[in-house]
């Protein structure tokens, strides 16, 4: 997986759940929920989300990557087949 | 014969729109079905059927007109009743009667309005030619030949001549819509009067919703600070012993299996509660009236503004992934306007959580007739005394705003200690 096409995929999620988010307006280095109106089931649905479409496992103890999008951007790359 | 009622959907909401039969006369329903669809204040709410039995005749049909609570809406026959004048017929156990609505004789059968409606055709404008007067296919066609040929003057943004029926056209015009933006279903491409009515309907839908809920906010809660004199208790609970177990238990699940801080702070809630029965229940025509079972209300807000608290029923019965499936649909279904009518109506007592967004104690307002509600911050490492020294543990500040007709800071406070002390025993949860 590229990186381009990792981006896509959390993206497209995301806009399932806060269809009013412009992706070229987010800070992909920065802390996610501190831009975008996230709650914690939000937060969890996006990344049920991204691991059914990109079929990655997001162990418990890796949440933590996906704090922004740079850092799940790169997780998914590493551990996409 | 039963009739079946528009049921109650929360304190703060009188009447509501019908939009939807989703079921037929001849039908046999189940209690707890979801047998109709209606619109509220807060969204579009799935309405279920208390009843079991056969659908003898809908008594409303879908409409603009604002019905209120305790409407007939349909009649039901119970599995006790006599067969009202159907002869039964011997047969299996699934056997039911089956009523055909009658035909007005002078009414267009459905296959040519399905043919007006493709055609874009008003059949108020048909002339018939059928027997009785009745509109058949021939004239429907007609009438769409020469609505076709009627000048009408092109709408803003219609320069490419979209194809529209006379009437779609109209409508445009009344509702402000730009043709060429809308999506066409009649044949060739052609714009129906039904393509417009969607595509103005989705637009008003949003914002019309949002200050409708505005409003059933409004009213709720100036009557909670008006009517109930809240007292406030609060105490802060020590969660390091809860975090890890629940660490623990999610290091083995899969990420869609997992379980939120949320979940457990529910089940511990719903368990408290049942040990101070006066915070749970509703105040009704001056009485405090006791709830037998634990439905606990669920604050969730909506995007873009605005709060709906429904309830997840029986939830001290509910293991914690059960909870945890609840809280999921509930969320889901809240925010996308698909809620049920007993989920509105009955919780019995509810609550917040603000921590997601920072908050770290929350001052809730009771939402009437309910006499509670727990308000939850957010979950953060703090120093706590322990074993006479300071260590920093994950902890939450839980509030407690009751009713002080029904209850005192007394029994609130054995609530909140409750609280407290099943939290620290999270696996039995």
């Amino acid at each position: 997986m590229t990186p381009e096409q990792a981006r896509k995929s959390i993206f497209d999620v995301l806009a399932d759940i806060a269809p009013e988010v412009d992706p070229s307006t987010v800070d992909d280095s920065w802390d996610l929920t501190e831009q975008i109106d996230l709650d914690s089931m939000d937060y969890l649905t996006w990344m049920v989300g991204i691991s059914e479409t990109t079929g990655v496992a997001i162990p418990q103890r890796d949440v933590s990557k996906f704090l922004t999008i740079a850092g799940a951007v790169a997780y998914l790359v590493e551990h996409a087949d | 014969m039963i009739d079946f009622l528009l049921p109650s959907l929360g304190a703060d909401m009188d009447d509501a729109m019908l939009v939807e039969w989703l079921v037929k006369p001849g039908d046999a329903v189940a209690r707890g079905q979801v047998i109709a669809e209606v619109e509220t204040d807060k969204g579009v709410i799935e309405v279920e059927c208390w009843h079991t039995g056969v659908i003898e005749e809908l008594l409303v049909q879908p409409g603009l007109e604002k019905l209120p609570v305790g409407t007939p809406l349909a009649r039901i026959r119970s599995h006790d009743d006599e067969p009202a004048s159907t002869p039964t017929t011997p047969a299996g156990p699934t056997t039911r009667t089956v009523l055909t609505p009658p035909v007005h004789h002078d009414e267009p059968t459905p296959p040519v309005r399905h043919l007006a409606h493709q055609l874009g055709v008003d059949l108020t404008e048909a002339i018939g030619t059928g027997e009785g007067g009745r509109i058949t296919r021939d004239d429907v066609h007609r009438l769409a030949v020469s609505a076709s040929v009627t000048p009408t003057a092109p709408l803003p943004g219609d320069r490419l001549r979209t194809k529209a029926s006379p009437r779609a056209r109209r409508l445009a015009g009344e509702r402000g819509v730009d043709l060429g933006t809308v999506a066409a279903t009649g044949p060739a491409g052609m714009v129906t009067a039904s393509d417009v009515e969607a595509l103005a309907m989705e637009a008003g839908e949003t914002a019309d919703r949002g200050v409708a809920m505005r409003q059933a906010i409004a009213r709720s809660m100036s009557r909670s600070n008006r009517e109930i004199p809240h007292y406030y208790l609060a105490t802060r609970i020590d969660l390091h012993l809860a975090m890890l177990w629940l660490e623990g238990e999610n290091e083995e699940r899969p990420i869609a299996k997992r379980i939120l801080p949320a979940a457990l702070l529910l089940k511990a809630t719903a368990l408290a509660v049942r040990q101070t029965p006066e915070l749970n229940g509703h105040w009704i025509d001056d009485a405090f009236r006791p709830a037998g079972a634990v439905h606990l209300g669920v604050a969730i807000s909506i995007r873009g503004g605005g709060l709906v608290a429904p309830a997840i029923h029986d939830a001290d019965r509910l293991d914690l992934e059960e909870t945890m499936d609840s809280l999921r649909d509930l969320v889901s279904r809240a925010r996308s306007w698909k809620l049920r009518s007993s989920e509105m109506s009955d919780p019995t007592i509810t609550v917040t959580s603000l921590g997601d967004r920072g908050v770290e104690i929350a001052f809730p307002l009771i939402i009437p007739p309910q006499v509670a509600m727990v308000g939850f911050g957010k979950i953060a490492d703090a120093p706590v005394a322990a074993d006479g020294s300071a260590v920093v543990h994950p902890v939450v500040n839980a509030t407690l705003a009751a009713d002080h007709r029904v209850s005192d800071g007394h029994r609130g406070g054995i609530f909140l200690t409750a609280l407290d002390r099943l939290l620290q025993e999270p696996e039995s949860l």
